[in-house]
């Protein structure tokens, strides 16, 4: 068995770019244009493993261990970031019986 | 270690005071204030007069920016610390009979605010300055907004807003002042009071600075047209709170102008000496001639405040030694007169309810003790020689008239029209016949007396041998002249 | 060039020169702290024992000072306030002048406060009346030893103040407190200009000090009739003008008559209103090197001189007749000091004490006598109850009417041959002046005492000759006014004239800076007795005129509100002075007050910084309208934020 950035390599670094881009993408449009709490959540995790994809990968091809210790930061973080989202989302479910963000705009004035 | 010890014995007395629940909470706190007065007066006691600053104490505060929290005194600060000292304790003694709601926490403010206005007076480095600058609005701001009168919420919010407003653009022009310093070995800058007197700055930036600052200080002074604060400021505050701001805050900003503006920016200041005198004098007569016609006593005080600023104002900005020695004493005299006649509104208001002068009228029937007091102070106020007034009003006209005769004469009208108006209404309150308001209107009691009294042996004081203070700040005032002019 | 004597320090002196004012200092601190306390008599004898004890020290210090060869000098209390070159001492200066001010200021001022002990006697402010007069003979005591300008601004200041209390005493009357005011503030309108004079004094010669400011104007050159100079005088002339009454700041006087009547007699007319004169003597070198200003004042004499004396003919109170009289009499020594003849001036201002004190004292008498009445249509015939007042007033009258042998006539005669010798035209002035005194002081002098009783029964009951308290100040004053003259006969006369010899060496310095202005006139001796003989006619010519009119014809003046002719009503209506005054001054001002405070303060300067509130307010409105609250904006607006810095990043930075 290879090593493990061996394996990485064997995929050139510009599809990564590509992939992690057009993920990245696809998050930030979710965010924008869905209307569900959850899915939106959802999105941003998205971004954020995008973000840990292409990490991982220039981390491998520049041989610069770094690379990988942020992503598992970024892991715990978002963890942390979930479980209070997604209490969040379920304290809004329980007060206006809906996951739609269009409904909550009080955070005006 | 004098300095610090008068600049923190307040603030630590205040904490003291905040503990106690009740009325005991005035004793204490006037006794703190008796102990502060007796530290000044062993400060003057001990008080080398000449150019040094004294009793300094110079600790790093924020060593590697080069702020350092560095205190000290020369003759000027000495005399703005004696007179806040010698002020404060009276103005605590006159609220005896006033029944605040919260005594511990009021009298703790008065105790914060004099810490803040003593540290405005000591301090030695320009943040140092700055923070103490808005130490000392803060209680203020709460005394007159907690215990004020009916619209203080409004007008203490404005007079707030409008003062910090000003700071900010001090704030602005140290910084700026501070990164042109040259460091030393352990910081690149430095914000101490010398290294900003020796910074050479070319005439352009010197004048841009020179507003900044003087925004700054014409605001808190009150100079025309930044005074608008200032009459409805005094009318809605608790009379405490009152003579605070018009006995001793009123005088940060001409101690500012002292310290800070002169002999930092001179060549902004010659830049521009002839508008600042200008604004000066209209303040003089505008409000002289605001305060003729003016029906509530304490408007009608504040308006004359105006006045008597603009001309130490004017007086300063002369550059002139006598100009300079006269603000000094004046800021000593305008202190104890409008702290005094302050008071004696105030006395009269609680007797009767009223501070509309067409609704009062007679007392001096019965009160011959007020009648004699309060026609000292207004003695004071309209220069009358041998009281206090004159000695500053004498040094500050002729400063004016020196540096040019038609700004000496208009701005000697000031010695009419306060008599316009003092006389106006002395003649409304004290003479005529007793109206509804004063009928058994009750003459001092031991109280009132322990106020005033030493407030009339100060007008006399000053009035008869100002050379006490006038040596005191003599070097002082040289040394600023000298930097002024290198 | 003659030797001039300057001052010397003299401290042996400090005591005693100390004393003359501290003592009636000492009487007011008793007085005023005590008021309502000390029994009466103490109180009296307090107010009188310390003026009468400054009168003997000012009689010491006068013999001593005559014994030891007239040096004048110096007596330095304490350095009062030192900045920079500027160095005020508080110190006094003896010299010739100062002692005949000392003499007749605590003289004359004794024998009022003996006056008042029985005039204020049912009074309930005994005592702070005591304390007001003796506060004032401190004052006045001060102005006239002061030893530089400062220091006679001191006591300038200070009588003022004590003119406003003493006029005001009475104050639950609202027209005696307005008239206090009033005087106050036309004093201190002129007391600006004697302010800015000695700052101008203090730039040109360094020092405010009298020796050092007129020695160095003497030796000064092309100082004559020079800009600086004339702005000096001119500015000291104006607060003569104030304190001195004269046109256009002479109102205050007739209405300081609500004041009591010692007070009348002392202040506003034997004491503090000639302090002006007192000041341009004093300032004689100053003045003499600025003829124009002597011109003019000259001509603001005589015109006030003759304004006074027509409006005197039409009064009816019988103390505002005085204060005219007054008005009057000090225009004639302004006149004099106006053609540099200033001992002439000052020895009418020492002959016009005697009389007019003794005149006031004397209406006060009657006032007393007549229930506090002051209207002369109200009174007549009162010699028969008034013995004593009614001769002493006559000496008075004859005195001011310049009648020979009495006070009057020598200074007043000497004063005109004076102005005679300067301008012939104004001689006529001044003659028509004294004609009209003559007239209108006989007018009241026929009206008051002489005919029927004119008052109410309740009042004829009452009448009564005054307590001697009262009556003795009237009768040695009644001495001093008819042989106070010879101490200044004229040299068709007497070789020596006493006073004017005693005061010549106040001169030295001014004859040396400008010695063509300071030549003694050359009249002969015949013109001398022609002048004289003219004066005298016309008074006599005056009196008859109001012998016939007044005791002949019994004419009373007309009671208020009938119809006069226009000029009687303008004169007795004051040519509307106080109404031209009150449109052109005291309106503009309160109106200008209230439109500042409510246009200009409240509206423009608070508007503009209320201004700026509103603008955060309304900045405030319309921005937040961007906060929809819609989360899905807030995240594209962010994005797209992002994305534009980027942008700028890549493509522009």
């Amino acid at each position: 068995m290879n090593q493990m950035p061996d394996v990485i390599r064997t995929i050139p670094l510009e599809f990564y770019l590509y992939f992690s881009t057009a993920l990245f993408a696809i998050g930030v449009i979710g965010v924008l244009t869905r209307r569900n709490a959850i899915v939106i959540f959802m999105c941003v995790e998205l971004m954020l493993n995008a973000v840990n994809i292409l990490m991982v990968a220039l981390s491998s091809y520049r041989s610069d261990p770094n690379g990988q210790i942020f992503v598992f930061f970024i892991m715990a973080v978002a963890a942390a970031e979930v479980t209070v989202g997604l209490a969040i989302i379920v304290m809004i479910y329980r007060n206006i019986r809906s996951t739609d963000v269009q409904l909550m705009n009080y955070l005006k004035w | 270690m004098i300095t610090a010890l008068l600049l923190f014995w307040p603030a630590l007395a205040a904490l003291l005071v905040l503990l106690i629940k009740g009325e005991g909470a005035k004793k204490v706190a006037f006794i703190a204030t008796l102990v502060e007065f007796a530290i000044a007066l062993f400060a003057t006691v001990n008080f080398v007069p000449d150019a040094t600053t004294q009793f300094a104490l110079d600790i790093p505060w924020v060593e590697r920016a080069g702020i350092g929290f560095s205190i000290g005194m020369d003759g000027i600060s000495l005399l703005m610390v004696l007179l806040t000292a010698f002020l404060v304790p009276l103005i605590v003694l006159s609220s005896f009979k006033h029944d605040y709601k919260n005594p511990h926490v009021f009298y703790a403010l008065v105790l914060f605010m004099q810490t803040g206005l003593t540290g405005v007076f000591v301090a030695m480095d320009a943040f140092l300055f700055y923070f103490f600058w808005e130490v000392a609005l803060i209680p203020i701001y709460f005394i007159a907004a907690i215990w004020g009168g009916a619209r203080r919420i409004p007008v203490t919010f404005k007079f707030f807003v409008y003062t910090i407003f000003g700071s900010l653009f001090m704030l602005a022009a140290f910084v700026y002042l501070y990164f042109q310093t040259a460091g030393t070995e352990l910081a690149a800058h430095s914000s101490n009071v010398n290294a900003f007197y020796q910074l050479t700055l070319d005439s352009a930036t010197q004048s841009w600075i020179f507003w900044f600052l003087f925004l700054a200080f014409a605001i808190k002074m009150p100079v025309f047209p930044f005074h608008t604060w200032q009459p409805d400021t005094y009318t809605e505050s608790p009379t405490q709170a009152t003579m605070l701001l018009a006995g001793i805050m009123l005088k940060m900003g001409i101690y500012g102008v002292l310290r800070w503006l002169l002999p930092v920016v001179p060549l902004g200041v010659s830049e521009w000496a002839d508008t600042v005198l200008v604004l000066s004098i209209i303040g003089i007569i505008y409000g002289s001639i605001i305060a003729i016609r003016q029906h509530d006593l304490k408007r009608l005080i504040a308006y004359s405040s105006i006045a008597h600023v603009g001309l130490i104002s004017a007086g300063i900005f002369t550059l002139n030694e006598q100009g300079l020695q006269g603000g000094v004493i004046q800021m000593l005299s305008h202190g104890i007169n409008v702290v005094g006649l302050f008071f004696i509104i105030d006395i009269i208001f609680r007797r009767t309810n009223t501070r509309e002068i067409a609704s009062l009228g007679g007392i001096t029937q019965t009160t011959p003790a007020l009648s004699i007091m309060f026609l000292i102070l207004l003695m004071g106020s309209v220069a009358l020689p041998l009281t206090n007034g004159f000695i500053g009003e004498f040094l500050l006209l002729s400063s004016v008239f020196q540096y040019n005769y038609y700004f000496g004469a208009v701005a000697g009208l000031t010695i009419i029209l306060a008599a316009v108006y003092m006389l106006r209404m002395f003649q409304g309150v004290m003479f005529g016949t007793k109206s509804e308001a004063t009928e058994g209107f009750a003459d001092l009691t031991f109280h009132e007396k322990a106020v005033l009294i030493p407030l009339v042996i100060m007008v006399f004081w000053i009035g008869l041998f100002p050379n006490t203070f006038l040596s005191i700040s003599e070097p002082a005032v040289g040394q600023l002249l000298s930097i002024i002019n290198r | 060039m003659q030797e001039v004597v300057m001052p010397f320090n003299n401290q042996e002196m400090a005591l005693l020169c100390l004393l003359v004012p501290l003592l009636p200092f000492i009487g007011f601190l008793i007085n005023g702290l005590g008021n309502r306390k000390l029994p009466k008599a103490l109180v009296g004898l307090l107010g009188s024992g310390t003026v009468l004890a400054s009168f003997l020290i000012s009689v010491y210090l006068f013999i001593d000072f005559t014994s030891n060869g007239s040096r004048p000098y110096i007596v330095d209390l304490y350095n009062w306030f030192t900045v920079g070159s500027l160095e005020i001492g508080f110190s006094f200066m003896i010299d010739q002048l100062t002692l005949l001010m000392l003499l007749m200021v605590t003289g004359i001022g004794f024998l009022i406060h003996v006056y008042s002990a029985g005039y204020m006697s049912h009074d309930e402010g005994y005592g702070k009346f005591f304390a007001y007069l003796n506060l004032f003979m401190f004052s006045m005591l001060v102005l006239v030893m002061g030893s530089n300008y400062v220091m006679m601004f001191v006591g300038w200041e200070g009588v003022g103040l004590c003119s406003y209390l003493l006029i005001g005493f009475w104050n639950k009357n609202h027209n005696y407190n307005n008239a206090a005011k009033k005087a106050f503030i036309m004093n201190r309108i002129g007391d600006l200009g004697f302010l800015l004079a000695i700052f101008l004094i203090f730039i040109t010669f360094g020092s405010v000090s009298f020796p050092e400011v007129f020695l160095s104007a003497s030796q000064m050159s092309g100082l004559t009739d020079s800009g600086v100079m004339i702005a000096i005088t001119m500015l000291l002339f104006v607060g003569a003008m104030g304190k001195s009454a004269q046109l256009p700041l002479f109102t205050w006087l007739p209405d300081a008559m609500a004041g009591p009547t010692p007070v009348s007699a002392l202040i506003h007319a034997a004491t503090m209103v000639t302090a002006g004169i007192y000041m341009v003597i004093r300032s004689n070198v100053l003045y003499v090197l600025a003829p124009t200003t002597m011109e003019f004042i000259a001509i603001i004499g005589l015109i006030t001189a003759l304004v006074a004396a027509t409006i005197g003919l039409a009064q009816n109170d019988i103390k505002k007749v005085l204060a005219y009289s007054t008005v009057s009499q000090l225009g004639f020594m302004f006149l004099a000091l106006g053609v540099m003849a200033f001992s002439s001036s000052i020895f009418h201002v020492l002959t016009h004490a005697f009389f007019k004190a003794l005149l006031f004292l004397g209406a006060g008498s009657v006032i007393h006598a007549v229930s506090n009445e002051q209207d002369i249509r109200n009174m007549g015939g009162l010699r028969k109850w008034l013995p004593i007042t009614f001769i002493t007033f006559l000496i008075g009258t004859l005195a001011i009417s310049g009648i020979p042998p009495f006070a009057g006539f020598f200074s007043k005669d000497e004063l005109l041959a004076h102005v005679f010798e300067h301008n012939k035209l104004m001689w006529v002035g001044g003659l028509l002046a004294s004609f009209m005194t003559a007239f209108y002081m006989f007018r009241l002098l026929f009206l008051t005492f002489f005919g029927k009783f004119r008052g109410t029964e309740a009042q004829r009951s009452h009448l009564h000759e005054s307590p001697s308290s009262m009556t003795i100040p009237l009768i040695v004053l009644a001495i001093l006014s008819t042989i106070g003259g010879f101490i200044g006969l004229p040299a068709v006369f007497s070789d020596t004239h006493t006073l004017g010899n005693f005061l010549a060496p106040i001169y030295d310095l001014a004859r040396r800076a400008n010695g063509a202005a300071m030549e003694a006139p050359h009249i002969d001796h015949a013109t001398e007795y022609i002048l004289m003989a003219v004066s005298v006619a016309v008074a006599v010519i005056a009196i008859i005129i109001a012998y016939i009119m007044y005791v002949k014809k019994e004419t009373v003046p007309a009671p208020e509100g009938t119809g006069l002719s226009p000029i009687h009503n303008l004169i007795y209506n004051k040519y509307y002075i106080d109404e031209i005054y009150d449109t052109v001054f005291v309106r503009p001002v309160m109106a200008l007050s209230t439109a500042l405070h409510r246009f200009v303060d409240v509206v423009v300067v608070d508007g503009i910084v209320n201004g700026f509130g509103k603008l955060v307010m309304v900045s405030g409105r319309v921005l937040r309208l961007t906060q929809s609250g819609v989360t899905g904006f807030y995240v594209f607006v962010m994005v797209a934020s992002i994305v534009l810095i980027l942008f700028l990043n890549f493509f522009i930075g």
